[in-house]
């Protein structure tokens, strides 16, 4: 659907809000924050023609920090807002803020909805792994075994995997940021308002407070490299810190490999395509973590198919092309109606 | 034997039962469009089974339509002076609400052994003279059905199938009616299928003559009285209809597309299903995930600039009502419908209730005030969800609309009036880059804050669930700040009540009893009352479709009485409800919650007892 550019370019300065952001410092969210603040004007939409809705959380605190038309829901239901919001009016660039309780716990039936029907939308999950505004509970996310205050003696519920949820929802976009990233966060983002459908981002969001360190295991200085793989579309999947390991498709199954060991090349390489219709690879990379596995980054799946907006506002053009009734006084007097 | 039973009545009822598959609606509804195209006013009440597919002849699978024709109509009757019953088990359950003295139609052919045993009898009922006050019609239906139509369908399955036609044919003579509307019914609605046409038009034929010839009735033909109409167009309209097309209007009269997020839920689907269909009027409709989505979606929609509802019954009003404060907060327009039916939990589905009533009033957390509106009539919920529609719109605020069961699929005549006769709606639109625009700066006289709508230039803002500061509307936990909000939401609500029409009173002021109702009780009540009027009685009557707020002469009214009764079908919420309002007034109440409507014999029992007290 067609979103109105702004006449001037924006800048920055366009989008920001004269609200004192208030998530801790060293917050995670501050970085996602400015890396949306980059975009928006990039985007070039003009600046009323935005929306950010959010649920509840540390997190969904986010429309107030965006100069835009926002909404601040209530816990879990942004994606259940977000819908209302696009489908009243689908010329409106709609964006969602949501953690990981929010979208996966409390809001885990809209969230994988709006994904099946491929609502037109960006929708952001800071997955920090915890109920950070409520002070430390575990969530779905949260790691098998870890000591939360609800879980004194360990999580023993197993975890959702947000990729799986999103693609095994049918979702058309998928893809994985980290915080402290900025330049990929910032290119993932692009990809996603590009992305016509419901476009999902995981971001590995740090809580400094409740859950320091929960994705160290791929995001620390040291091994970033060896644990992160990051996808371009139609490149083969390197990885490591000498560029030396890759990923091949064995039989039905992902395997690392090291490339030039037992005469292995980059064309044996799986080469990425994000815009499969076939949700198969694009579930085992989204799968794939540490130790075994680089966890994959970037954008995992784009697959472009109608989005709802697309099959609605169809819908309504053919139904007003053929009908009998065109105003109220039409339906009224429809069908058997007699004079007395 | 002749008998006067149904001669020369003003008003006159009709039950139709059989199982699930005989075609009752289908038979109840050809004669009750029939007898008002004659003039007659009518109302109707499907009466469905719980289950969908329940064993063949038992109880459980008996499905009923009842309507009452006549000259003046306020409900579908309590009990029938004609049941037509299709098979033992339909006997069994209906025998209840015939008149004594009525006619009892059977088809005789479906009392076997085995049908008699199914329905839980234990010796034939048409045998054993228990049915000897009534004027029991016995009808081989079945037979000459067959018989009827043995050139065109040879399998006896196809043949049995329009048994229903032949029950109709046998009603049409009772009544005098004449088969044109009928015939022109089937011509279109089997179009494709010639033979099912011819069939069904004999057997209503076969019914017909059936009476004219046999004499079975023993009974002279009935004259019902013709309605003393209003001159204008007509057309039969269930509640649930009604109520979707009031929402219709009040957009097209707001100029805004209408939304509605709504999940499936019985008695309150149809809503949905209507609406679904009134694309090419620019309803936006959305079938969501489940109730929660379907509000929530709504109110973005109303964000978005939508005129935003979603419809629902009692459990899904539970679900609802997190975000019906969410609403209240954000102060957005937002329609909520309610079709109640029996409770708690998922109660009674299928059974009308008024007990939703402290939900809608009070069943949110926080100081969380909505307008609460009730049709009364499967009719007047046209107006009242246009009401509902227009008050939301211009004052900004959430606003319940409850109807009930026996409204929503009941059906009754609905004079169609023009778009033009209905009012105006004037949404509080913000004026774009107007540089005073504040989101919760309220206009001084209603407290109603502007509407500026994501695209307008020059007035972003975020708003939400958590406290807002007065004006700016940015989050505030300041105390004095949110003692400010709360009252002025409340008052915000209470202001309503200034462009209410006044509460009125059928009867006189110095009435012994004044009976008190509201919502979609009052075809039962107005007519107990006047039917107690004619007797001589001195009783008056008031019945309220606005409830939050109350019509601000509603305490005036109330005090004028020495005696009031407030009816309704719950243990007295609304009589709370105004207990609390007034608190010196003692009020009397009569209750019922057995998942039925008011019959006017109990109500008239109730108030000859009070009057004689
Ligand atoms: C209906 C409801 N239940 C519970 C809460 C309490 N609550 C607020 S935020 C939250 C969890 C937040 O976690 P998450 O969604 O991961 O967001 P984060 O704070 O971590 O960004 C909870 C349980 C609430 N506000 N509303
Ligand atoms: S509690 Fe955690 S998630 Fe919340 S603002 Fe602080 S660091 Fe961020
Ligand atoms: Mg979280």
């Amino acid at each position: 659907m067609a979103i109105e550019h702004s006449p001037v370019q924006l800048t920055k300065a366009d989008f920001a809000s004269d609200q004192m952001v208030k998530w801790c410092p060293g917050c995670g969210d501050h970085a996602i924050l400015a890396s949306i603040l980059g975009i928006f004007p990039e985007i070039g939409y003009k600046k009323e023609n935005f929306c950010v809705v959010s649920g509840i959380g540390c997190s969904s605190r986010f429309p107030y920090y965006v100069n835009t038309y926002g909404f601040h829901g209530i816990h879990g239901r942004a994606g259940a807002i977000a819908t209302g919001v696009k489908i009243a009016n689908p010329h409106l660039s709609v964006w969602i803020a949501s953690g990981d309780g929010d979208a996966t716990a409390i809001g885990g039936n809209h969230f994988i909805h709006l994904i099946r029907r491929n609502m037109d939308m960006n929708y952001i999950l800071f997955n920090n792994r915890i109920y950070g505004l409520t002070k430390g509970q575990y969530s779905p996310t949260t790691k098998q075994g870890q000591i939360t205050k609800t879980s004194p003696f360990g999580v023993i519920d197993y975890p959702f995997n947000p990729g799986e949820l999103v693609i095994g929802a049918r979702g058309t976009f998928f893809a994985r940021a980290i915080d402290n990233s900025p330049k990929t966060l910032g290119e993932v983002c692009r990809a996603m308002a590009a992305h016509d459908g419901a476009a999902i981002v995981e971001v590995l969001q740090n809580c400094v407070i409740f859950n320091d360190k929960t994705h160290s295991e791929v995001t620390d200085r040291e091994f970033k490299e060896e644990r992160q793989l990051w996808l371009e579309q139609d490149k083969p999947m390197i990885f490591g810190k000498n560029r030396d390991k890759g990923i091949i498709l064995r039989g039905n199954h992902l395997e690392v490999v090291e490339i030039g060991k037992n005469g292995i090349t980059e064309n044996d390489l799986l080469v990425h395509d994000a815009t499969r219709e076939n949700t198969g690879v694009h579930m085992m990379l989204a799968q794939m973590r540490p130790p075994e596995f680089p966890m994959a980054f970037g954008v995992i799946r784009a697959y472009k198919a109608p989005t709802y907006q697309q099959l609605f506002e169809k819908q309504m053009e053919e139904a007003k092309q053929d009908a009998t009734i065109k105003c109220v006084d039409d339906l009224l007097n429809s069908g058997d109606t007699w004079e007395v | 034997m002749t008998t006067k039973t149904l001669n020369e009545k003003e008003n006159v009822v009709v039950r139709f039962v059989g199982d699930s598959g005989d075609g009752m609606q289908l038979s109840g509804t050809l004669f009750s469009e029939t007898a008002a195209l004659d003039g007659n006013d009518i109302a109707t009440f499907p009466d469905y089974p719980a289950e969908i597919r329940a064993p063949h002849n038992t109880v459980a699978g008996v499905s009923g339509f009842q309507v009452q024709i006549g000259k003046r109509i306020y409900s579908s009757g309590d009990n029938c002076d004609v049941l037509v019953a299709m098979n033992p088990a339909s006997l069994k359950s209906n025998l209840k609400w015939a008149k004594k003295g009525g006619i009892i139609i059977v088809d005789i052919d479906t009392f076997t052994d085995d049908t008699i045993q199914k329905a839980g009898y234990t010796n034939n009922p048409l045998e054993d003279d228990s049915l000897s006050s009534y004027i029991l019609v016995k009808a081989p239906m079945t037979t000459m059905t067959v018989e009827t139509v043995k050139d065109i369908f040879t399998d006896k399955k196809s043949a049995e199938r329009s048994r229903n036609m032949f029950a109709l044919g046998m009603i049409f003579y009772i009544f005098s009616k004449d088969l044109t509307h009928t015939d022109a019914y089937l011509e279109k609605k089997f179009k494709k299928k010639p033979d099912v046409v011819a069939a069904n038009k004999a057997v209503v034929r076969a019914g017909y003559n059936f009476c004219e010839n046999t004499d079975v009735l023993q009974a002279e033909k009935a004259k019902v009285e013709q309605a003393e109409m209003p001159k204008g167009k007509y057309r039969n309209i269930t509640g649930n209809i009604a109520t979707a097309w009031g929402l219709l209007a009040a957009a097209e009269k707001a100029n805004l597309p209408l939304f509605l997020g709504s999940y499936p839920i019985t008695p309150a689907t149809d809503i949905l299903i209507e609406l679904a269909k009134h694309k090419s009027l620019g309803a936006k409709v959305f079938q969501a995930e489940d109730e929660i989505a379907g509000i929530c979606s709504a109110i973005g929609a109303s964000f978005a600039g939508a005129m935003a509802c979603t419809s629902t019954s009692g459990p899904g009003l539970s679900l609802k009502s997190e975000a019906i404060g969410l609403a209240v907060m954000t102060e957005l327009p937002l329609v909520i419908v309610d079709v109640q039916r029996g409770g708690p939990s998922t109660g009674l589905p299928t059974k009308t209730e008024q007990s939703d009533l402290y939900q809608a009033l009070f069943g949110r957390n926080g100081e969380a005030p909505c307008i609460v509106i009730a049709a009364s009539s499967s009719a007047n919920s046209f107006y009242y969800a246009f009401e509902a529609a227009r008050l939301s719109l211009e004052h900004m605020t959430p606003t319940i609309l409850l109807t009930d069961g026996y409204l929503g699929n009941g059906s009754q005549l609905f004079r169609i009036p023009k778009m033009s006769e209905l009012p105006t709606i004037n949404p509080p639109f913000a004026t774009p880059n107007d540089p005073t625009y504040l989101p919760y700066k309220r206009n001084p006289e209603t407290l109603v804050r502007e509407w500026a709508i994501p695209g307008m230039e020059g007035l972003r803002h975020r708003i939400g669930g958590l406290e807002k500061l007065d004006g700016k509307g940015s989050v505030s936990t300041d105390n004095a700040n949110h003692q400010l909000m709360v009252n002025n939401r409340a008052e915000k609500v209470q202001k309503v009540a200034d462009r209410l029409p006044d509460q009125k009173v059928y009867g006189d002021d110095n009435a012994d009893l004044l009976v008190v109702g509201w919502g979609g009780t009052e075809g039962a009540l107005k007519l107990a009352v006047e039917e107690l009027r004619e007797e001589g009685k001195k009783i008056a009557f008031t019945h309220f479709n606005y409830i939050m707020p109350l019509p601000k002469n509603t305490g005036d009214i109330l005090k004028k009485y020495k005696k009031i009764i407030v009816c309704e079908l719950n243990m007295g919420q609304f009589v709370n409800y105004l207990r609390m309002n007034f608190e010196n007034i003692p009020f009397l109440q009569y209750n019922k919650v057995k998942g039925l409507p008011f019959e006017v014999s109990e109500l008239k029992d109730k108030f000859k007892q009070i009057l004689g007290e």
